[in-house]
């Protein structure tokens, strides 16, 4: 098979190609979980002022970082599909909300763990905080959006407008929420804590930015089988990828 | 253009004139909506002067999302959204048009009625002038998101739920600088900059939702 830019723009092939990197991106997230996991939780010395509690930032960092970063690469795709009329990257796009939502959740969550021993107070409407929940309704907003409408087509366009619009108001929504209320503490307390830190909080980072991986193609995967299946309903999705390419090309044409 | 987006607006108020009770409904729970909170919260009128902009503003955001919804749906409807949009006038003039009109029956009712509310929580006159003109700068601002919200979800089964999930959070920015200036007031500073920024907010929705609108109505009317 020629590999072009836009080989895998094609859904089967996409599936097919994620059919067979999906264990290594397991292979890949575990061992980045399991090491980072291990620095933050063995290697890494104890905080001084709030002892052990800190170590949460391992997991609240990075979920915090990649919730930011899934709703970029989202209405990229979407507003991609748009243009292009690109349904794989359409397909990215509303497979990328859950994940996104999910680690905006976990950020949200961890955040609330982090702040009781801290802070005293599982939440405070801090300008963080609060920014990160809105992210967390806008999530929710696109997943409901584009559930709601049968149309494909029109749900992944609905979705990648929505999405825009979105990315347009997330530097205003932060910084009127921070002109409203400031209290987070500065970017990096702990960081400057031991240096070792650095190299903790970045396996820590990559735990996350590898994990999402197999995350997004497990939840790419049923969308694609669903559409493969649509055409063809002997297509079962998880074995697609098992049957070689001479007998698929049989069996769609 | 300005011709076609008068037109626009001058239909959509005889429609709405013509259906006076429907038109009114935002207003109705905008007041039935703020009256309850002293019944909720209890009479202090210390607690209410403190919570007056808060509520205000949550009900009028509220009420404006109760009342775009039907923007396009009438429209929708009886097929004449299609003609809109088959029609050689650019649609974001039609958008803007319908916007206008969304506006003024009821953004500017909430508006007037705003003060009334402010004297039922004791607020004091100079945070009811605020009040007033904060909403008069955010009711357009909400008309204008509103817009947007009711285009992606047209015809959709639980558009008018959906509508609140999508299109409040775009609203927060609005509904800090308007509450924030009301509370400045009160510290006895100058609401002069949440005022600019509230101003700044509705000059960037201008110019970019009746494009996203219009760009909404294309995608679901596809």
């Amino acid at each position: 098979m020629n590999l072009r830019p836009n080989t895998f723009a094609a859904p089967s092939r996409f599936y097919a190609m994620a059919g067979t990197l999906t264990p290594w991106f397991w292979a890949a997230a575990l061992l980045f979980g399991l090491t980072g996991l291990y620095v933050g939780f063995a290697i890494a010395p104890t905080d001084f002022q709030q002892g052990d509690a800190y170590r949460i930032i391992f997991i609240h960092v990075p979920a915090a970082w990649m919730s930011m970063l899934i709703y970029l690469v989202l209405a990229f795709w979407a507003a991609w599909g748009w243009m292009l009329n690109a349904r794989m990257a359409s397909m990215y796009a509303r497979a990328l909300a859950p994940t996104g939502a999910l680690f905006t959740f976990i950020a949200l969550w961890t955040g609330a763990l982090w702040g009781k021993p801290t802070w005293g107070t599982w939440w405070v409407w801090d300008a963080r905080l609060t920014s990160e929940f809105i992210l967390l309704l806008m999530y929710l907003g696109y997943i409901a959006l584009t559930e709601a409408i049968d149309d494909p087509r029109r749900a992944a366009n609905a979705g990648a407008l929505l999405a825009l619009v979105g990315v347009v108001n997330i530097p205003i929504i932060y910084f009127s929420v921070r002109w409203w209320n400031t209290l987070h503490q500065g970017a990096t307390i702990s960081m400057t804590a031991a240096p070792k830190m650095v190299s903790t909080m970045l396996t820590a980072m990559l735990l996350m930015t590898s994990a999402s991986g197999p995350i997004v193609s497990r939840w790419c995967s049923p969308a694609l089988g669903r559409s493969c299946s649509s055409r063809n309903p002997t297509t079962n999705g998880s074995r697609d990828w098992n049957v070689d390419p001479l007998a698929r090309r049989r069996r769609y044409t | 253009m300005i011709g076609l987006l008068l037109a626009v607006t001058r239909r959509d108020l005889l429609m709405a004139r013509r259906r006076r009770m429907e038109a009114l409904l935002p207003l109705g729970f905008f007041v039935v909506a703020a009256g309850l909170f002293p019944i909720g919260v209890g009479p202090e009128s210390q607690t209410l002067r403190q919570i007056a902009p808060g509520v205000l503003w949550v009900c009028a955001l509220l009420a404006a999302m109760l009342s775009v919804t039907q923007m396009f749906a009438s429209d929708h409807h009886d097929g004449s959204l299609e003609q809109m949009v088959l029609a050689p006038q650019p649609l974001v003039v039609v958008v803007a048009g319908k916007v206008l009109a969304h506006w003024l029956t009821s953004g500017i009712p909430l508006v007037l009625t705003a003060p009334l509310i402010g004297v039922l929580f004791d607020m004091r006159a100079q945070s009811i002038v605020t009040l007033t003109l904060t909403l008069l700068l955010g009711t357009p601002i909400l008309s204008l998101l509103g817009a947007v919200g009711a285009a992606l979800t047209l015809g959709l089964r639980s558009g008018a739920a959906l509508m609140f999930l999508l299109v409040l959070p775009l609203t927060v920015p609005a509904l800090i600088f308007g509450t924030g200036a009301v509370g400045a007031v009160d510290a006895g500073l100058s609401a002069q900059a949440h005022m600019s920024l509230l101003g700044a907010l509705l000059i960037l929705t201008l110019l970019g939702a009746p494009l996203a609108a219009a760009a909404a109505l294309r995608i679901s009317l596809d």
